[in-house]
């Protein structure tokens, strides 16, 4: 059974925002298209290089591009 | 289908239809002849070797084909690659522990080499289909 991640991210909407398709920002990072497709899919969690590497390509923070929730305080 | 996807299907498609017809053909021999009597060392190098060779022609097979519909990924890999072989790795892993005690308490009581080299070679096949399949399991469903 796969542990799902809570770590969330809004890659896709970036990319289409930037008008960037998988295969070409996939090509920008260096790795396959179907990584990308599951990095955006939430099916795998990029190395930390990597996902500032695609913040990067968006001229965003880290934080922008990937979100984790916040602790409930109890 | 990335190529290192494509390398873990042929390699457990080959070791799966490998191990099936060397299982056949021992039992075949076990029924006609004691496992001390039986040859089994040519029997277990040929399946070895056929094996791996096997398991190159496939994958390079597979890697032309869909090289001509794909050619940007036909051959390379990346860091969720490495991730999930690793994982594999570390899963098929603890069948080679368990083949390699058994090894030991096998030539503990002075067993035949039969069973010994068996229980090695087996400990091979498990931990290579278990790895390997754990690792399509994450390229499938994911590895986060």
């Amino acid at each position: 059974m796969v542990k799902p991640t809570r770590v969330t991210n809004d890659i896709r909407a970036h990319r289409e925002a930037a008008g960037m398709t998988q295969a070409e920002l996939a090509r920008r990072l260096g790795v396959t298209r179907q990584t990308l497709i599951a990095i955006e899919q939430g099916r795998y969690s990029p190395s930390l290089e990597l996902a500032f590497q695609i913040a990067r390509e968006f001229a965003r923070g880290l934080d922008d591009v990937f979100h984790y929730p916040q602790e409930s305080s109890s | 289908m990335v190529y290192q996807e494509r390398n873990t299907w042929a390699g457990l498609i080959v070791t799966l239809i490998a191990m099936t017809a060397y299982v056949i053909a021992l039992l075949r021999a076990l029924g006609e002849q004691p496992a001390s009597e039986i040859e089994w060392w040519p029997m277990m190098a040929w399946t070895i070797g056929i094996s791996i060779v096997a398991a190159i022609a496939v994958s390079i097979v597979w890697g032309i084909l869909a090289g001509m519909r794909d050619p940007d990924g036909a051959g390379r890999s990346d860091d969720r690659d490495r991730d999930i072989a690793r994982m594999g790795d570390r899963v098929g892993q603890a069948f080679l522990v368990i083949a390699g005690l058994g090894v030991i308490v096998l030539c503990a009581v002075r067993a035949e080499p039969f069973w010994v080299a068996h229980t090695m070679f087996f400990g091979f096949a498990v931990s290579a289909l278990v790895g390997g399949v754990a690792q399509v399991v994450a390229y499938r469903r994911g590895l986060v």
